[in-house]
């Protein structure tokens, strides 16, 4: 089924999403021997105030780049980003990135952890800390908020690190396969953590993922990426009704996509079936 | 009906030195062992005491000169810790200029390792001849030896900040200050305070050597006398006391370190 873009923007609930907008968005890197490497090939993409996207792709198709570029970390040899309908030149504000690898501080404990933006920001302390221990409290986390990271498993250590990434209110999330080092089961449960949380806040989500089940079961669409140079090769409309949870694995809508995603790898010769 | 008799595993020592007994019984049954051994090898083959004397005769003689061994442990402990001190005072700085300047990261860091192979201890001669007979040469003995491993350890502990961590603050809009008091500083501090272990260390050796070579007092000078005066039991008195101060001065850094990583500790027991 397809839907026209816009129409699906419209009928969102407004929430704390700000849209972002990439047109001839190019990375060429200098290559450690001289010549250069064409990163990301020519990207236009838009995505809507509170919408949630998925990008999948085999490595090296650039995925992280266009993230890190959308954060403003480093510079696009062509084109124009805009998020929140400005153009972006250095870090920009209102985003939270979640890597794979968590990065909590070792040195802070949990709850100091989730403060961290509060105090680059210097945002207000008193209500921004209610606002983080009641974060942790929705996922589980209302115990730990004294203990050192050390002290927590891999999937409470991811938790507490999209705790950090929420505290802010960002309009824009981006995810980094966030859930990419997590076990089967863990994983599972992180993603009805992580759409719970969105479809309370509504912001909006980038989420760059290996695990085409994970994109269809958590996005509004699916960017579907080639590699060398990086382009988009599908964007796959998912309007499955939600909540999601493990019953939509086995519907055929569901099915439908994952299958559609699937055929792009294997024509892109990323999967191989001989 | 069954009576559960609670049976504990072992008798519970309760003061803190119980606790500490009971951790180390059996590091202290081998130092008792040795000790046994050696007075009892020293009374029955009738070693005379200018060759090896007994533990007994050692503690003896420490009790006896007290004031002169503490007066000298006194003038090594200054040197010790000035040369220590300007270590630090110089590594840190000079590890901060590695991590964020070029030119130190391409040509002074290099060119400090190279340094390095120098053995510092052959440059105390010279220092004498320069700086004289005073407290210096001692102070620039035990800077030169206690400053390597307190440099390098601190460049690698700031250098091992990940970069996605990088990424985080500086995506949170902190700059270059904020991203080092906040990440770099902190994240290095395990690797600094092991390199202020072995610093410490090496600033003992640094301070006798350099006591060795042209002194008037200190412990490195007491042995050099005592050498000298065939007095052997006292040259055993002021390696003891040495090593006491060596041993102090290490744990007053783990001391230390323990106070401003509490951190640290619970990471390295859930490993």
């Amino acid at each position: 089924m397809i839907r026209d873009d816009r129409s699906a923007l419209a009928a969102k609930p407004s929430g704390a999403g700000v849209p972002i907008m990439l047109r001839n968005v190019s990375k060429r890197y200098r290559a450690a021997r001289g010549g250069e490497v064409q990163a990301l090939g020519e990207i236009d993409l838009s995505v809507g105030a509170g919408e949630f996207v998925s990008i999948v792709g085999p490595s090296g198709c650039g995925k992280s780049t266009l993230l890190m570029l959308i954060a403003g970390l480093i510079p696009p040899t062509t084109g124009v980003i805009e998020v929140d309908t400005r153009a972006v030149k250095g870090a920009v504000d209102n985003i939270a990135i979640v890597f794979q690898r968590d990065v909590l501080l070792d040195w802070r404990t949990v709850l100091g952890n989730v403060l961290l933006p509060v105090e680059i920001k210097k945002l207000d302390p008193s209500t921004h800390r209610l606002k983080a221990r009641e974060l942790l409290r929705s996922v589980g986390l209302a115990e730990f908020e004294e203990k050192y990271p050390a002290e927590l498993s891999g999937g409470m250590r991811q938790r507490a690190a999209i705790c950090r990434a929420l505290v802010q209110d960002p309009g824009l999330l981006l995810m980094d396969e966030p859930f990419g080092a997590l076990d089967a089961l863990t994983r599972e449960q992180m993603n009805l953590d992580l759409q719970r949380m969105w479809l309370r806040d509504r912001n909006t989500v980038l989420f760059i993922t290996h695990s085409i089940e994970e994109a269809v079961l958590l996005s509004d669409r699916v960017v579907v990426m080639s590699s060398r140079p990086g382009c988009i090769a599908d964007i796959v409309m998912n309007d499955l009704p939600r909540p999601r949870g493990a019953h939509t694995r086995s519907e055929a809508g569901f099915l439908e996509h994952v299958e559609r995603i699937r055929r792009h790898f294997l024509a892109l010769g990323v999967l191989s079936e001989t | 009906m069954t009576v559960i008799e609670e049976i504990p595993y072992s008798r519970a020592v309760p003061s803190a030195l119980g606790g500490w007994i009971n951790r180390n019984a059996p590091v202290l049954c081998v130092f008792a062992a040795i000790f046994a051994g050696w007075e009892l090898a020293v009374r029955t083959l009738g070693i005379p005491d200018f060759i090896l004397p007994s533990p007994s005769t050692i503690v003896i003689k420490i009790v006896l000169s007290w004031q002169l061994l503490l007066w000298n442990a006194f003038v090594t402990l200054q040197e010790i810790l000035l040369g220590f001190g300007l270590s630090v005072a110089v590594a840190i700085p000079l590890a901060i200029a590695v991590v964020y300047s070029g030119i130190f990261e391409r040509v002074a860091f290099p060119f400090m390792v190279s340094l390095q192979t120098i053995p510092k201890v052959a440059l105390a001669p010279i220092l004498v001849m320069w700086l004289g007979y005073g407290i210096m040469p001692k102070v620039m003995v035990a800077f030169l030896i206690s400053f390597f491993p307190i440099v390098i350890n601190s460049v690698i502990g700031m250098r091992s900040a990940e970069k996605e961590m990088i990424y985080l603050v500086q995506s949170m809009g902190a700059g270059e200050l904020t991203t080092f008091i906040k990440i770099r500083l902190p994240k290095a501090l395990p690797s600094i305070f092991g390199g202020l272990k072995v610093g410490m260390g090496q600033a003992v050796v640094g301070a006798t050597v350099g006591e060795f070579i042209a002194a008037e007092n200190g412990l490195g000078y007491l042995q050099l006398i005592s050498q000298v005066r065939l007095d052997t039991p006292l040259l055993f008195a002021a390696v003891v006391v040495l090593s006491i101060l060596g041993v102090l001065l290490f744990n007053i850094v783990g001391l230390v370190e323990r106070l401003a990583l509490p951190w640290s500790r619970v990471a390295t027991q859930s490993e």
